[in-house]
């Protein structure tokens, strides 16, 4: 385990006792009372962000590329001038979901006008097999077909419009055979991309057989489309050397670059990947922006020339993966107050045709069906189904939130059984003393934290006021309902992959005093630049106008992980803050010798080098340090410490700490279409001691409306045959501006810092607000109970489009009590 | 050749082809990047930016238009604003410093669409300030999805944007410029070059004679008006648009004609233009046009269009059924009229013949007795299609309810009324009892398919919960008024 010591000037080594608030230093503490001034809707937020004194980290400045943004200067991949003799890639797709190429005839699309190059896997030097983690992803079909979608041959011609049209004169037969689209009927048949995976603690058999009450439930929860505005895009330029500079929009550099160099069959260091932004990302760029830079990599190696593709937005939809669709169920025993003494737990994730990132996602959705409470003795059981479809991967929570509405359900469903309020059954299944292990065998040491955030969140939310105004509400409205809920979030941190736990970071001082800052992440809307600068301008007592970072490179920092799993900050904040530490020390030992002054109690700040009687600013002490030799160039690593997970035992400590957070929904039904709005939200997040409180609460909005488009409006759906139907943004529906609640009271928990030594004490805050989202779903299924008195709550299958909550509503009207959770005997494993 | 002004700019761009977009012409053509492509359908606002032609009062108003579905040479004679083109140097405009400090961007990628929806707002607030409700700003934001922020900061960015200074864009200074592009614009309905058949054409008649004549030579020419469905064929299919007529222009069918019984509206008529009158007279066909695409695509298509169409799932056609509106058609053998029941004859087939078109539809004017409600039912509530559009005419004389008109969208291969269901009710007196069979008839009376919008089922179910609705709506107003039956933001 690294120490942290020698670099803690702001961080204590060890944090108080969970519960003790803690001392913020003034500038944060200042933000943070504008973000709350702002959050009760007083005033635009921060407004004087651009002009403050003090502007590292701890603070709401704007994201490093806000004005870029705002006046359309900030370069996306396909805004990137090329050479006028470059090329455009159009790709043809397999238009059947299962079967064999038996004939692909391409002469017409070779004639076709404006075409240069036709590429197929007859023409790939290298690897054909690009699987991220595990083969299985071919780059262009060459017998097997998987999925409607999978890439069969590319064009390179002359314009984009060229490439696009020849792609269409193409000859193919395909002897096709029956498509495999059912995850669950896969799951039985054992057709799965990974081994099934099981999680167990204690005598959980017992415990259901002792338990005073069982049940039983099941769902589906459907997946969800990236849509990342910016769809997949690269534009490849060949080197003088066998290799190729690849701009890309790209959440993992780094292994785009070994897969571009593998495809190519040259050296990593013959490749060169270059991500400057991403116009979002969202998982969707981890593993799959690779095959396209692989694709124009080969085109550019092969012409010479500058290759650019861009996926049209339906091609992106129809050949990239999506969340894991998953059908999850229960089996739970508890006593009278809806305490769980255990039970079993089983989750179908829907891979698609391929390993890619699935054994991690299923994992992770089983580490996360315990969400916040502790399951008692309990077995998770994990399936990996394959089906003809593209290969599902990486989206924001990746598998986590899939995981908790299992048991989110099954708290609803025990409160409804007891009869009591889910709040109430929630509140009591929490973890606590004596029940702080989870079924992995991690112990859980802020739980004090959850149960200080829930109440404050009940309190401030006056859940118990409108909750009963809401009870007389339905009773005499018999169309519109109303619904309230309250979903609390408890998200590990790390990847579970342990290797990823590491980041690089290169940081440079000019001799005008400017810093350039580089490191292992990348940036896709996140705000992750924003915050190393201000760890970077902090560490070094620097304005952050002092510090800019440039495009994420691999020939500047190498061997990366992906930007996932919410550590982009934690990690590379972690690295540049170690680089600047290094410099620090290093100018502190020059300056002792140079200016014959105490070393000890010198500090950076403000812009100056302030020892015990002298001050000297910073470009001063820059030159000196320049003439005198010293290096002005530092780098550094970080790798987080504590983790390990044995698979085999499906025992360990998978994450360095939790993130938390709770939401409270309200919605109104129409019971009579099936439409609904959500009239009010308050939300309480944990992100430790906040790096950037406005970039956070971005976060946490943002997190919260994707979270709630996936479990409501955003559906995907594929016909008979394998093909996704709802392929553009008029067929899938994004949450819409006039989808924002009315009320929308969002907060950060404050007094909380990291139990662990994270970067200044803050906790990761890209994945966990998602989940938040969950409450909305939870106050539909409060609305739909109230047509059945309480006494039962509905199943709603997600995401719960107003056709599935009109469905729900009939069935209650027409049934009274319809099947939701009962008694079936059903076990997969 | 398209003469128009970018951003303060005279541009000239010749041998464009008939189907490229102002998008592309934007980024392609003259290198104009800031200016995004989400998804070149229409849907998503990246691309959004602000046309400005001149008002009555000879100052340009500006609205917003998806350029990726805008046809390119229907920007000739305006003025173009891009997001390039809002700052004064360093100087950031109100809507951009707000953006800024707002934190209304993350990704970034959305926002110079989401600029340009702001930057008419702020415009048309310049000119006549009023108060940003929640329904003006979705109206002026609903079109621009953003993925990132969950729009509670774009929310404030909008909110506060007139807090600053007002500083305008350098090429607001040019006193001359609304007159410039009036000249322009002015000239550019004077010139129409001869449409070239072999290299494609895109040509632009100025009134109905000219029209006329170009649709008798150019038979195989293709309509476009707003172009916001047409053009999805060249993004989406890549199908070669290359013989076009353009219908902006033609006066005729710009005008919007007041008869004592009604309106003729010209089949060019946007609904940006129609609202203020739909507002008027029919609240509830006005609240409708609020969740009808986005106000990118309402300030360029035409109800024409969404008629001459003939989508069984466009929005308008159910409620011109329950309004017993009038087509007007017109081709070689002269003008005709034609109940609009009598048009749509089966998926996507019209009562057009052979080089006829739509030149007008007329609304009857409301009168006292006469109800109407409109409910659509989608997914999401802004910017979606409708699974199932309803629309209900009917008057109640002494207690029975008269001319029951029950259109639908959605349920079959057209726009069509429920005939056997409004015999049900004709005559008849509102009762639970009597809508029991209306909504058992309605049921047997539809087949619709099961997509991407619906199962035939929920469509079914849907449909006649509708009826329900009715009959709740038609008690409230009579024994129990406190009752809500319909969430306010989807009532009417």
């Amino acid at each position: 385990m690294r120490t942290l010591t020698k670099l803690s000037r702001t961080a204590p080594d060890t944090a108080p006792a969970s519960g003790q608030p803690t001392q913020v230093d003034d500038a944060s503490a200042c933000a943070r009372q504008d973000q709350d001034g702002h959050n009760k809707g007083d005033g635009p937020l921060a407004r004087e962000a651009r002009e403050t004194r003090a502007n590292g980290a701890g603070t709401a400045q704007a994201h490093e590329s806000a004005i870029k943004h705002v006046t359309g200067r900030a370069a996306y991949i396909d805004d990137i001038p090329a050479p006028a003799d470059a090329l455009h890639v159009a790709l043809g797709f397999s238009p059947v979901a299962h079967g064999r190429l038996t004939r692909l005839d391409l002469e017409a699309v070779k004639r076709a006008p404006g075409v240069v190059d036709v590429v197929t896997v007859v023409d790939v030097p290298g690897h054909t097999d690009i699987g991220p983690v595990f083969p299985g992803d071919p780059l262009f079909v060459d017998d097997e077909i998987s999925y409607l979608g999978q890439t069969l041959f590319a064009v390179a011609a002359t314009s984009y419009k060229a490439a696009r049209l020849a792609v269409r004169e193409v000859v193919v037969e395909i002897d096709e055979q029956p498509a495999s689209l059912d995850p669950v009927a896969s799951a039985e048949h054992g057709d799965v991309v990974r081994p099934t995976h099981v999680q167990e603690r204690g005598d959980w058999q017992a415990a259901l057989a002792g338990a005073a009450f069982t049940l039983e439930g099941e769902q589906f929860v459907g997946g969800q489309e990236h849509f990342y505005l910016e769809g997949q895009a690269c534009l490849v330029t060949p080197t003088e050397d066998e290799g190729v500079v690849v701009y890309t929009s790209n959440q993992h550099p780094s292994e785009t670059q070994k897969l571009v160099a593998e495809v190519l069959d040259i050296p990593f260091h013959a490749v060169t990947v270059e991500t400057r932004r991403m116009g979002g990302g969202f998982g969707g760029k981890e593993t799959q922006a690779s095959p396209w830079a692989c694709i124009a990599a080969l085109v550019a190696r092969r012409t010479g020339r500058a290759a650019r593709l861009r996926l049209p937005r339906a091609e992106d939809m129809r050949a990239t993966g999506k969340r894991h669709p998953f059908h999850n169920r229960y089996r739970l025993g508890f006593d009278a107050r809806g305490v769980l003494a255990g039970g079993d737990i089983t989750v179908i994730g829907d891979c698609g045709y391929s390993p890619d990132l699935s054994e991690a996602v299923v994992d992770r959705a089983m580490f996360h069906a315990d969400n916040a409470y502790s399951l008692g003795e309990a077995r998770v059981t994990g399936h990996r189904a394959r089906t003809h479809t593209a290969s599902n991967t990486a989206f924001r929570g990746f598998g986590g939130p899939q995981g908790m509405m299992i048991i989110e359900q099954a708290m609803d469903d025990i409160a409804r059984h007891v009869g009591e309020d889910p709040l109430t059954v929630r509140k009591r299944n929490l973890y606590r003393a004596e029940r702080d292990v989870t079924h992995y065998g991690q112990t859980v040491d802020q739980h004090p934290l959850m149960s200080e955030l829930i109440e404050r969140l009940e309190t401030s939310s006056d859940y118990w006021q409108r909750r009963e105004a809401i009870t007389a509400f339905n009773a005499t409205s018999p169309i519109i309902k109303k619904g309230l809920a309250l979903t609390p979030v408890k998200f590990g941190i790390s990847f579970t992959a342990k290797h990823l736990n590491q980041a690089g970071a290169l940081l440079h001082v000019y001799t005008d005093g400017s810093v350039i800052i580089n490191h292992g992440g990348t940036e896709m809307g996140q705000g992750l630049h924003t915050k190393v600068c201000q760890v970077v301008a902090r560490e070094l007592g620097l304005d952050t106008r002092r510090v800019r970072i440039t495009a994420t490179r691999t020939d500047k920092v190498p061997n990366t992980s992906p930007t996932a799993a919410s550590s982009g900050a934690d990690l590379n904040g972690m690295a540049a803050r170690d680089a600047a530490g290094q410099l620090r020390e290093r100018l502190f030992d020059f300056a002792a010798e140079h200016y014959q002054i105490d070393r000890e109690g010198m500090r950076l700040e403000d812009g100056e080098l302030v020892a015990f009687n002298r001050r000297i600013p910073w470009g001063e002490l820059v030159q000196a340090a320049y003439l005198g030799r010293v290096s002005l160039s530092a780098k550094g690593f970080y790798s987080t410490p504590l983790i390990h997970y044995d698979r085999e035992t499906g025992k360990g400590r998978p994450f360095y700490y939790y993130a938390h957070g709770a939401a409270v929904s309200e919605v109104e039904v129409d019971t009579l279409s099936g439409e609904y709005r959500l009239t009010r939200v308050d939300i309480l997040h944990d992100v430790g001691d906040s790096l950037n409180p406005a970039i956070d609460i971005g976060q946490v909005e943002g997190g919260f409306i994707q979270g709630m488009g996936w479990l409501t409006s955003e559906e995907l759906k594929w016909n008979a045959k394998g093909r996704l139907i709802s392929d553009g943004p008029a067929t899938y529906k994004i949450p819409a501006f006039g989808d924002q609640p009315a009320v929308f009271n969002v907060e950060l928990l404050e007094g909380h810092p990291n139990s662990q030594a994270s970067i200044y004490r803050s906790k990761a805050v890209g994945e966990p607000p998602f989940m938040l989202g969950m409450s909305v779903w939870s106050a539909l299924r409060d609305a739909l109970a109230s047509l059945a008195d309480y006494r039962v709550c509905p199943r709603l299958d997600t995401p719960a489009t107003p056709e599935r909550v009109l469905m729900a509503a009939e069935a209650l009207r027409r049934d009274g009590a319809p099947a939701a959770a009962q008694e079936t005997q059903h076990d997969l494993a | 050749m398209i003469d128009f002004y970018l951003n303060g700019q005279r541009q000239q761009c010749r041998d464009v082809p008939p189907d490229t977009s102002v998008l592309e012409l934007l980024r392609v053509h003259l290198g104009r990047t800031g200016t995004k492509e989400g998804c070149a359908s229409g849907d998503c606002g990246a691309c959004t930016v602000a046309i400005g032609t001149p008002d009555h009062s000879g100052e340009l108003a500006y609205h917003t238009a998806n350029a990726c579905i805008m046809p390119a040479h229907q920007i000739d004679g305006c003025h173009l604003v891009t997001v390039e083109g809002l700052a004064r140097g360093d100087a950031l405009h109100p809507v951009q410093a707000s953006m800024v400090d707002c934190h209304g961007s993350q990704c970034g990628f959305c926002t110079p669409g989401i600029v340009m929806s702001l930057f008419t707002l702020h415009e048309s607030q310049r000119r006549a300030p009023a108060p940003l409700t929640p329904q003006r700003l979705e109206a002026a934001l609903g079109g621009n999805l953003c993925r990132c922020t969950g729009y509670r900061p774009i929310r404030d960015a909008a909110l506060c944007m007139s807090d600053y200074p007002d500083t305008h864009p350098t090429w607001a200074d040019d006193p001359q410029l609304p007159a410039d592009v009036a000249a322009l614009a002015h000239d550019a309905t004077r010139k129409n070059s001869a449409p070239n058949e072999a290299t494609g054409f895109f040509a632009r008649p100025r009134d109905l004679a000219e029209l006329r004549d170009l649709r008798r030579r150019l038979p195989k020419a293709r309509l476009v008006a707003g172009a916001t469905d047409l053009w999805l064929e060249s993004t989406q299919q890549l199908k070669s648009l290359d013989a076009l007529i353009d219908l902006s222009r033609v006066a005729e069918l710009q005008h919007i004609d007041e008869t004592e019984d009604g309106w003729w509206i010209g089949a060019g008529v946007t609904y940006r233009r129609l609202e203020p009158l739909l507002e008027d007279a029919y609240p509830a066909f006005s609240h409708l046009m609020h969740r009808f695409a986005s106000q990118q695509i309402r300030n360029r298509a035409t109800m024409g269009g969404n008629v001459a169409n003939a989508s069984p799932i466009g929005d308008t056609p159910p409620v011109l059924l329950a309004l017993d509106a009038t087509l007007r058609l017109d081709g070689p053998n002269g003008e005709r009229e034609l109940p609009i029941g009598e048009f749509f004859l089966d998926y996507k087939k019209t009562a057009l013949k052979d080089g006829e078109f739509l030149s007008a539809i007329f609304v009857p004017r409301p009168t006292a007795d006469r109800q109407l409600k409109v409910w659509k039912i989608s997914k999401r509530r802004e910017d979606d299609i409708s699974a199932v559009l309803a629309a209900f005419a009917w008057r109640l004389e002494d207690g029975v309810m008269r001319d029951v008109h029950l259109a639908f969208g959605g349920m079959a291969g057209i726009p069509k009324r429920a005939g056997a269901t409004e015999a049900v009710l004709e005559g008849q007196a509102p009762s639970q009892a009597l809508f029991a069979t209306a909504r058992a008839t309605l049921r047997g009376e539809f087949d619709p398919l099961d997509d991407v919008r619906g199962s035939r089922e929920y469509r079914l179910v849907t449909a006649t919960n509708l009826l329900e609705r009715l009959r709740l709506t038609l008690d409230t107003d009579n024994n129990n008024p406190a009752m809500e039956v319909c969430l306010d933001a989807y009532a009417h």
